[in-house]
């Protein structure tokens, strides 16, 4: 670093925000409990957190979509009152989301145009292109202007909202995740650009993210949130990533780890050489070989959109297959109810409460979806008749068994939060006699205890010899969790190693597309 | 002992509020979209300088005070009955089907065709085959839309809109070609129904025909599969959101095209009793708008096939009343069609009401208690 990032020059454009004793209320929830935060102008001012540590609610509080129970938002040192998105856009303050809000069919240069609040009616193309080339000219970085943004590539989309937020006139930017549908190339791309903005002295950034390598190689100053409260700040020159580990998850003890037995038995799972087309339509989703023993955890790793989520579809009977064979104990496998019964095969798809419940439905009729048709002892078909008593039954017995809150089973399951939903599907899916388990995503957005509780969960049912298969977008997962790690790359596996002998740059190395 | 289990009832029904109040926004938002249609057709007859309590007292008079004007309200209500199950029934797997007019047609058709051949067999043998094959022809077509969707993914609003014209060209061709009554000059229809074969009324007094008591039966019959067996459980998950059924491997694409078709049957078995019991014969009278008040219907009900009873009996007094007030209102026929549409416009909005009212909230009442 040879410029030094809180040197302020006097034609500084970059704007600071300082956010004094912000307090926001839930219900009885407190969300944010008097947290400050001091984003010096032209600084790269790192957000770390946990899920669910308040580190969205503090920038919402900021910018203005949450009105904060208590505490000042001040911009350059003035204070301000921000009832709306929109006072803040007018204070050059500007937000980009953790998904993109680009118009897929419209090329870089019309959604630039087209996100102007002040956008004529009528718009003269060719002056507008003029002025945007322009600007651009000014800018670290290149796209291509006139191509459909739906065929540039995630880390081009990416630079393309920041330079949108630029193109607003926007002097101080919030990246919610920014890096989460990068590879780690594009990533650090992304972010040295960002970086050497704000030396320039354009812009502030705040940017939330949980990796740490990306707050040591591009951060000025971290601010780390736990549970709401603020758990501590500092200059990242001065902080080791063993400092940022215990602010960010306090007592290292508080996570109690499941003892692994050695319990790995038969192959359950077996995909082989299976081929099936993937969402666009465009290319193909290819798995040559993947198999899962009983008692072991198969991870996937990947960064998102290379295909988990097809291979997912493939597993529950979602998407057919065009060619290959997938068993189960050496049976063909196509994801009937009659199969999934008979193999004793449970699914904890990602986002639960739209893939795998109906949220209208009562929680003790979600409970009730693995269960509710069995066959009774001493019968040979389903039953006819539906047993609201026992599915009531069930209900009362999984809401305490799992500790689900809710104020009654009858309630809709989607008057639930987040991790109780997950909660009563894993009560669902957990209960019985379950041989092959396939899981994505289990913890996204889940706080901290939450996810604590379903790991161990799951680690318990990979002792009693479950055979699990994994597929998570985040590492860290794949790693506390995996006996055996895969990478998923442009619809195939590329890369295949031990859990214990993992080499976590040989594993981004992989997920990058690199092989 | 029943000392306890009589204050363990009380505990419950003193708990029970935060889980019956919320089951009544299913009533009350319904009749406050049709209190709001009501409200915005009498400004539309205010506004063309006619009474809204002069239209809502022929309405009353003409469907509902006399055993006279029962009679003609609740023949009516028997293939509409059949019809809004033809929507309610697909409904509860998300589907909007809106094509009940053409199973009617065809059903009435095939009973139409079939009838005078039958007429050297007793009519109990003769009727329950011409009542098997008109369901069967009916599930069939509306069946097929099902099978478009899961096989193709066809639309299935559309698919039913359209096969539902396709259905009314055929019985218009078939009745004005190889099925024609060479006796019939003005209006084609097929052979008339032998006087014996003709279905007669029900033994309560006014001329109401048996299509009613079939009508009420399967709604009744609908109810119990939807909400009482482990089939119609797995159909509202399907309907509820299509992957989690998937995930839990339920047979969705066999659910649709059975609850598709059975909605078919039943509307084909509204044009068996249109022909055996009214009309006689198939003809262009089948037409009569019957499967598009069905979706009104099944629509104001909340596809709760036991609601459809008296949302049926409140319309078909509607439409019973649509003569009357032509004649003593001078206004055209297309009045009610007017005022139906309004409700229906009303109860689509209404739609976007759920959820947003405190009082109706699970949390709301246990907070209170």
């Amino acid at each position: 670093m040879n410029t030094s990032p809180l040197a302020s020059s006097s034609n500084m454009k970059a704007a600071s925000v300082e956010a004094i004793n912000m307090t926001m209320q839930f219900g009885d929830f407190k969300a944010l409990d008097n947290v400050n935060i001091n984003i010096r102008a032209g600084t790269f001012h790192a957000l770390l957190g946990e899920n669910g540590a308040g580190k969205s609610t503090l920038v919402k509080c900021i910018m203005g979509f949450y009105h904060a129970t208590s505490g000042d938002v001040l911009v350059n040192e003035k204070e301000v009152k921000l009832s709306d998105p929109k006072d803040a856009q007018v204070l050059g303050l500007g937000m980009v989301y953790q998904h993109f809000t680009l118009v897929p069919s419209l090329t870089a240069a019309e959604n630039l145009i087209i996100s102007r609040a002040d956008a004529p009616s009528i718009i003269d193309w060719k002056a507008e292109s003029k002025k945007l080339q322009d600007f651009l000219a000014k800018m670290p970085f290149k796209i291509p202007l006139h191509q459909p943004v739906s065929q540039l590539a995630a880390g081009e989309k990416q630079k393309l909202e920041i330079l949108k937020q630029l193109y607003l006139g926007s002097r101080f930017l919030i990246l919610d995740e920014p890096t989460s549908v990068l590879t780690p190339s594009e990533a650090s791309e992304v972010l040295s650009h960002v970086k050497s903005l704000t030396q320039a002295g354009e812009i502030s950034v705040l940017m939330i993210t949980h990796k740490f390598r990306e707050v040591t190689d591009f951060a000025d100053e971290v601010t780390v949130l736990r549970r709401g409260q603020q758990a501590g700040n500092g200059l990242v020159a001065d902080l080791t990533h063993d400092d940022m580990a215990l602010m960010m998850v306090g007592q290292a003890s508080e996570n109690k780890t499941v003892e692994r037995q050695n319990t790995t038995g038969d192959i359950i799972l077996d995909l082989t050489s299976v081929t099936a087309p993937d969402r666009s339509g465009t290319k193909q989703i290819n798995i040559d070989h993947l198999n899962v023993k009983s008692g072991e955890i198969v991870g996937i790793a990947g960064v998102s959109g290379n295909g988990q989520t097809e291979l997912m579809e493939i597993l529950t009977g979602q998407r057919q297959p065009l060619d290959g064979r997938i068993s189960v104990k050496d049976e063909t496998y196509s994801a009937t109810r009659g199969e999934v019964k008979k193999y004793r095969v449970r699914y904890l798809p990602e986002e639960p409460l739209q893939n795998a419940c109906a949220g209208k439905m009562s929680v003790a009729e979600n409970l009730a979806f693995r269960n509710f048709d069995d066959t009774a002892i001493g019968q040979t078909r389903s039953p006819f008749w539906k047993n609201n008593s026992q599915i009531n039954a069930n209900a009362e017995k999984m809401v305490s068994e799992f500790n689900i809150k809710t104020t009654s089973i009858h309630s809709p399951i989607e008057a639930l939060s987040g991790g109780n939903i997950q909660r009563a599907v894993l009560a669902r899916e957990l209960t019985g006699d379950v041989d092959l388990l396939i899981i994505s995503n289990p913890c996204f957005g889940l706080d901290f205890s939450a996810v604590a509780s379903i790991r161990e969960r799951i680690l318990d049912a990979r002792n009693n010899g479950v055979a699990i298969l994994l597929l998570s977008e985040d590492l860290d997962e794949i790693l506390e969790l995996s006996d055996r790690i895969l990478v998923m790359s442009d619809g195939a596996i590329t890369y295949e190693t031990d859990a214990t002998s993992a080499n976590i740059s040989e594993i981004g190395f992989h997920m990058a597309g690199q092989h | 002992m029943s000392g306890m289990a009589a204050t363990d009832t009380l505990s419950k029904s003193a708990l029970s509020l935060k889980v019956i109040i919320p089951k009544l926004e299913a009533v009350a938002i319904p009749l406050f979209a049709v209190i709001f249609g009501f409200a915005v057709f009498s400004l539309f007859l205010i506004v063309i300088g006619k009474s809204p309590s002069d239209f809502f007292s022929l309405v009353y008079k003409a469907g509902f005070s006399t055993g006279f004007s029962w009679q003609n309200t609740l023949s009516r209500a028997a293939p509409l009955l059949l019809a809004a199950l033809c929507v309610a029934l697909p409904a509860k797997l998300g589907l909007v089907v809106i094509g009940g007019e053409g199973a009617i047609a065809l059903g009435g058709l095939t009973a139409g065709a079939l009838g005078p051949h039958l007429s050297s067999l007793p009519y109990p043998v003769s009727l329950p085959i011409l009542f098997i094959a008109s369901a069967m022809v009916g599930g069939a077509w509306i069946g097929t839309v099902g099978l478009l969707r899961i096989k193709r993914g066809v639309n299935e609003t559309i698919a039913s809109l359209l096969m539902a014209y396709i259905a009314i060209a055929l019985m218009n061709h078939f009745i004005e070609s190889v099925f024609r009554d060479p006796a019939s000059l003005n209006k084609p229809s097929t052979l008339p129904f032998a006087e014996a074969m003709r279905i007669g009324d029900m033994p309560i007094g006014i001329s109401v025909h048996w299509g009613l008591f079939a009508g009420i039966i399967a709604c009744i019959l609908s109810w119990i599969l939807i909400e009482k067996t482990t089939l119609g459980f797995a159909a509202r998950i399907a309907g509820s959101n299509i992957r989690a059924a998937q995930v839990q491997g339920l047979p969705v694409g066999k659910l649709v095209i059975g609850f598709t078709a059975l909605g078919g049957a039943f509307a084909g078995i509204a044009g068996f009793y249109e022909v055996a019991a009214v009309h006689g014969s198939a003809n262009a009278s089948l037409i009569a708008g019957y499967g598009y008040t069905g979706i009104l219907i099944a629509f104001l009900a909340r596809h709760n096939a036991l609601a459809i009873i008296p949302v049926t009996i409140l319309l078909a007094g509607f439409e019973a009343s649509s003569g009357l007030i032509q004649r003593r209102m001078d206004l055209p026929d297309a009045t009610i069609l007017v005022f139906e549409g309004m409700v229906f416009v009303a109860i689509l909005l209404s739609e976007t009401l759920y959820g947003r009212f405190k009082i109706f909230s699970t949390n709301y009442w246990s907070k209170i208690s």
